[in-house]
């Protein structure tokens, strides 16, 4: 079922997930340094998942995400700068440095958030698609979640009123294998595309760490779920390489977990093919140094951004300020 | 316990037009607004095609149809969060959770989602979504039917909270919560869906966080909201035949609440009296009176009183909610201890 796929389609999803790689090692190396406030969760080695499904997604289709967001994001193209802005506590961050890496949001792209609460993004993922269904935008929406979520109540409320209600919503799962710290097998005691089924949800499982193999589980998908077919199911087996958060030491995987992990590379599978097709080696070189040279800009630029407006801040608490004092 | 929808439906359908009962003035202000605005959806447990437990959404399937009336599956959580998606998404839902008692299971939607989007976004969007849910005893619907939870709301920036106390205001207050750009839980009273006032052709407005004075008076004033309201004005009626002229003030919005309308009633009653059915403990009343005693310390002629349920689970027995339960000889009792307030100097602890 893989489409064929041009060298610039193949190049396009490429880079996308160079993007990804390049700007969660930038921003691993920019903690370590004491330079990102707060906690950092990184999906390296799950990039083929964003890329693969947002390729599939029109500019006004909306996704809905998880604390392991930044691969989501900027698939669905949100502003490099204010990206790394964001994450870095800048007023010029897509949220003015109120979120941070776990609430990077874009709303002008469709991204609906980043998320804090496993599951959290479901309902919203939910609402959106109603709200597409009810407007007649000819939008879906997607909704990120992981292995983790499959334990949460909401996920299971979310399949029921979908399928009743023939929602435009895509159940993207990034299963990694990890709930945070502890293995799925631990976690989870049904199968997702089982759960699928008892709510009569068609469900794919598709190899995550596969960019092209992701898209092409994900084109016909979104198309069914964009022509009135209800809500679909889309597991992808990916692999997680760092802990659950940036100095996480990991001690509960063993080296095999981790060395297995490595050895599906999502990256080093695209770049493969890409090299197979013909594109000389110097060309994708090219592309990954333009690639990091955005990054190194936007960090930059984030480095001499400004510190948030707390008068700004509290004035946003609602979006007509409020007379009076409210604590 | 979930109750069959005829077991409670109101006598909601044999008001006159001049006086309109607050189940009605709900239901009517619902289908102004859908008919107003298009965004503008319905969705929630037994809503649709059952009218509403209360009766307060009969009509609205039929008026517009299954794509904005929608019943839900019994799932409070995904009924929050699906409106916040919604409204993040150019809808502006109108959402029930049929007993306030059932918000815990919506909490994360509401407390960590609805409230928080536009602040924590940066300012990107709304969340213009409703809340519709009943509260309150009175009904010997036991410990997890009967709570006031307000308070919980009003504690969470970014949420706003509104109770209305009759009809014309239910009408009013829900136009403007259905209006309002941001998340606003508006709760109702079960024992006020019967209740009868005068609700205009043509209602005025009422904004949010403006308070109303029910009634004048120089001696006290007594805060309320909701089926409070009416306590304290039967109060303050029987204490007007003692020579006791109560003030008393509907605070209609908890959150955002009209400091102002409170502090000028209290500059010229310069005692205060909060009554709410809710727990007393660490309740509204609670935050009015630190806040009042901040502003107003040296001028209040009395320590500001709060009244409120005790501090227990709303109990079933006819006997035990009506003793645990905040009434009018409450609030009376309130006020004269208030207005006997001997100073003392001494603090034994």
């Amino acid at each position: 079922m893989h489409m064929e796929l041009n060298q610039q389609d193949l190049l396009s999803l490429y880079e996308t997930m160079v993007l990804i790689r390049r700007s969660e090692e930038r921003l691993s190396r920019l903690f370590a340094d004491g330079e990102v406030p707060g906690f950092l969760h990184l999906s390296i080695g799950q990039e083929a998942v964003p890329v693969g499904i947002c390729a599939a997604l029109q500019a006004a289709d909306t996704v809905a995400s998880t604390h392991r967001g930044h691969g989501h994001a900027l698939a669905k193209g949100v502003d490099l700068g204010g990206f790394f802005a964001e994450i870095l506590g800048r007023e010029e961050g897509l949220c003015r440095g109120r979120g941070g890496s776990i609430h990077v949001a874009d709303l002008r792209v469709g991204m609906l958030g980043a998320n804090g609460i496993v599951g959290g993004g479901l309902p919203l993922a939910l609402g959106s698609a109603l709200a597409h269904q009810v407007r007649r935008t000819g939008g879906v929406a997607v909704a990120f979640f992981g292995d983790g979520a499959m334990a949460e109540g909401v996920l299971h409320e979310c399949l029921n009123l979908a399928s009743l209600w023939k929602l435009p919503l895509i159940f993207a799962c990034e299963n990694n294998g990890w709930s945070e710290f502890s293995p799925l097998e631990r976690q989870f005691a049904a199968q997702l595309g089982a759960l699928g089924n008892a709510f009569g949800i068609p469900a794919v499982q598709v190899d995550g760490s596969d960019v092209e193999a992701v898209r092409a589980a994900a084109n016909p998908i979104v198309a069914l779920a964009r022509g009135g077919g209800g809500p679909q199911i889309l597991e992808c087996l990916t692999h997680r390489w760092r802990g659950h958060y940036e100095g996480d030491p990991q001690k509960y995987r063993d080296a095999g977990d981790l060395a297995d992990a490595r050895s599906r590379d999502p990256l080093v599978m695209s770049e493969a093919r890409i090299v197979a097709m013909g594109i000389p080696a110097d060309r994708i070189r090219t592309l990954e140094r333009a690639v990091e040279a955005r990054i190194e800009a936007a960090v930059e630029a984030a480095r001499l951004g400004r510190e948030p407006d707390y008068a700004a801040a509290a004035a946003d608490v609602y979006t007509q300020a409020v007379a009076g004092d409210h604590g | 316990m979930r109750p069959q929808p005829p077991m409670y439906i109101p006598r909601l359908w044999q008001a006159t037009m001049a006086e309109t009962r607050y189940g009605m003035a709900i239901n009517r202000a619902l289908a102004d607004a859908m008919q107003a605005d298009a965004s503008v959806i319905l969705f929630g447990e037994d809503v649709a095609a059952p009218g509403g437990p209360f009766a307060v959404t009969r009509g609205l399937l039929a008026k517009f149809g299954p794509e904005r009336v929608r019943d839900t599956p019994i799932s409070e959580a995904t009924i929050a969060g699906a409106a916040v998606g919604a409204a993040l998404g150019g809808l502006k839902p109108v959402v029930e959770i049929m007993f306030m008692d059932f918000v815990t299971l919506a909490m994360d939607a509401l407390v960590n989602q609805a409230a928080k989007a536009h602040f924590m976004f940066g300012g990107q969007c709304s969340v213009p979504m409703v809340v519709r849910t009943p509260h309150g005893g009175g009904l010997n619907a036991g410990p997890q039917h009967s709570q006031c939870l307000e308070a919980w709301f009003a504690h969470v920036p970014g949420l706003k909270v509104v109770v209305p106390s009759n009809p014309a205001d239910a009408y009013a207050l829900l136009r403007a919560a259905i209006a309002d750009p941001d998340p606003v839980v508006f709760v109702e009273n079960k024992t006020l869906y019967s209740s009868k006032g005068e609700l205009a052709d043509a209602p005025q407005p009422v904004a949010i966080g403006s308070a109303r004075i029910a009634q004048s008076g120089s001696d006290a004033t007594i805060v309320a909201y909701g089926a409070s309201v009416a306590a304290a004005l039967k109060a303050a009626a029987t204490l007007a035949a003692e020579g006791i002229a109560a003030e008393v003030i509907d605070l209609r919005s908890i959150q955002p609440w009209d400091e102002r309308a409170v502090l000028e009633s209290v500059a010229k009653t310069r005692r205060l009296i909060v009554a709410h059915e809710a727990v007393t403990a660490f309740g509204v009343g609670a935050e009015i009176a630190a806040r009042i005693s901040e502003l107003a310390f040296g001028g209040l002629a009395a320590p500001v009183l709060r009244v409120g349920a005790d501090f227990m689970p709303v109990p079933f027995a006819r006997s035990l909610e009506r003793e645990c339960l905040p009434g009018e000889a409450d609030i009376m009792a309130a006020v004269r201890r208030s207005l006997d307030w001997k100073p003392n100097a001494r603090i034994k602890p």
